[in-house]
């Protein structure tokens, strides 16, 4: 039907553009959902008020485009702190702290879904706030949270394209160099977003069979 | 033995509790009766600590709840509480729920604390439910689990707080049993209930709360009998 010029060596070279993106990506959701958990719950435990400046710095991950914070952050480490960091290591900070801004919510607001009552009843039990918040608000926070994590991690991935910017050869930049190369532009993307494809559908997959398995109790 | 001492409590500018008495031996059944807003479930939360006191003193078995000093995990594992809403944890089974505590709490094994909910939920007729989700229970059989569960940490002293309040009329009675049966047993009880028939039959003493104040407290015979406060007369006339 059509011929191409591509070789069994460039899908090589774009599944390790593939393995750079889930590489990335694994890092930061990672670390960005760990932060997100903890800045969650000091965020419910302080009340709004006094979360403010907390609330304020997350605001600024989450209002600023991710491809502007990769510059920022990539001129700020180098040329202010002086600090010699790979674009790889620069990537992961700032996608994590992306992924732990919007996490933050979806953790404050799983945790707000769990009935004041249901705590109390734990609390009257003898548990400590950290069995009551281990054994019954974060499995239950868990439940109402998930399908918006699976959401953010999706995002996340896909937004990790931005991360050629400071110079990591990821899936959408390897396609690129590829285009320039082959100027196959159509069928290149066709398997690029293939791949984008094979990488959401077993986390997408999985998230509904979790919440398959939850909707049981 | 529960002893309550001029407890006063406010929420903002509204003094629910205007300085309670009340003294509750090993053994005996005490019922709270009045009508909403009188104080009456306030009290029961502040009894295990749940709730501050601004003033006065309560002391279960000579420890003061709200001292600073004291633990309330730990005393809370003798005062057992129910509340209207039953307050499932409806990630976890009936057995589930009921181990949770005693596991965690109290350190037991897994054989151990099973034997002890099986036990308890036997005892308030779940045994056949123990692989079921709270989900899947009706709302009296849910309360009975909730009951099953604050028993099986072995409380010294049981507190019902209008268990039977959010429960359709025909599920009243199995829960209503429930707690008789455990009168009968001779469990420490204060309930605050709606439940007049009931606050007859099981109580040794009856108290009559009306804003905040414990009007009237007397054998269940003299408050339902012969009513001496003009408030208790005026509410017992309203409830019949």
């Amino acid at each position: 039907m059509f011929d191409t010029a591509l070789t069994s060596a460039d899908l090589i070279f774009l599944a390790k553009g593939a393995g750079m993106t889930i590489f990335v990506t694994a890092i930061s959701v990672t670390i960005g959902t760990a932060l997100g958990i903890l800045f969650g719950v000091i965020r419910v435990q302080l009340g709004a008020v006094l979360a403010t400046p907390l609330t304020f710095f997350l605001d600024i991950f989450r209002s600023v485009p991710l491809l502007i914070q990769l510059v920022l952050a990539n001129a700020f480490m180098g040329m202010v702190l002086r600090l010699q960091l790979s674009g790889f290591t620069i990537a992961c900070m700032v996608l994590s702290l992306y992924t732990a801004a919007y996490c933050t919510e979806i953790v404050r607001s799983g945790i707000d879904a769990v009935p004041a009552t249901t705590r109390r009843a734990a609390r009257s039990l003898g548990m400590s706030w950290l069995q009551d918040m281990r054994y019954i608000v974060m499995p239950l926070a868990t439940r109402v949270a998930l399908p918006s994590w699976i959401g953010l991690a999706l995002g996340v991935m896909k937004d990790s394209a931005l991360v050629y910017v400071v110079q990591v050869t990821e899936l959408l930049k390897s396609t690129q160099i590829l285009i320039t190369r082959l100027q196959e532009p159509l069928f290149l993307l066709m398997i690029c977003g293939a791949f984008y494809f094979l990488i959401s559908f077993p986390l997408a997959r999985f998230g509904g069979y979790l919440e398959k398995r939850w909707s049981n109790d | 033995m529960i002893e309550i001492q001029n407890v006063h409590k406010s929420f903002g500018p509204l003094e629910v509790l205007k300085g309670i008495d009340l003294t509750v031996q090993r053994g005996e059944v005490v019922t709270i009766i009045g009508g909403s807003g009188s104080g009456k479930s306030t009290l029961l939360t502040c009894i295990n600590g749940l709730e501050p006191i601004d003033s006065g003193k309560i002391l279960v078995d000579g420890v003061e709840v709200h001292a600073k000093s004291t633990n309330l995990n730990k005393l809370r594992q003798k005062i057992g509480i129910v509340f209207q809403q039953w307050n499932a944890f409806p990630h976890l089974t009936v057995l589930e729920n009921v181990t949770l505590a005693p596991r965690k709490v109290l350190g037991l094994g897994k054989a151990e604390a099973e034997a002890i909910a099986e036990k308890q939920l036997k005892h308030v007729g779940l045994g056949e439910k123990l692989t079921t989700y709270p989900g899947r229970l009706s709302g009296g059989q849910q309360q009975r689990m909730a009951i099953a569960r604050a028993l099986a940490m072995s409380p010294d002293y049981m507190l019902f707080d209008e268990v039977t309040s959010a429960l359709d009329p025909q599920l009243v009675g199995e829960v209503l049993e429930t707690l008789k049966m455990l009168a009968e047993e001779g469990m420490t009880m204060i309930c605050v209930t709606h439940e007049m028939a009931f606050a007859r039959d099981v109580s040794d003493r009856v108290a009559y709360f009306h804003k905040g104040i414990m009007a009237e407290i007397g054998a269940p015979d003299q408050i339902f009998g012969n009513p001496q406060h003009p408030e208790t007369q005026k509410f017992l006339a309203s409830v019949r």
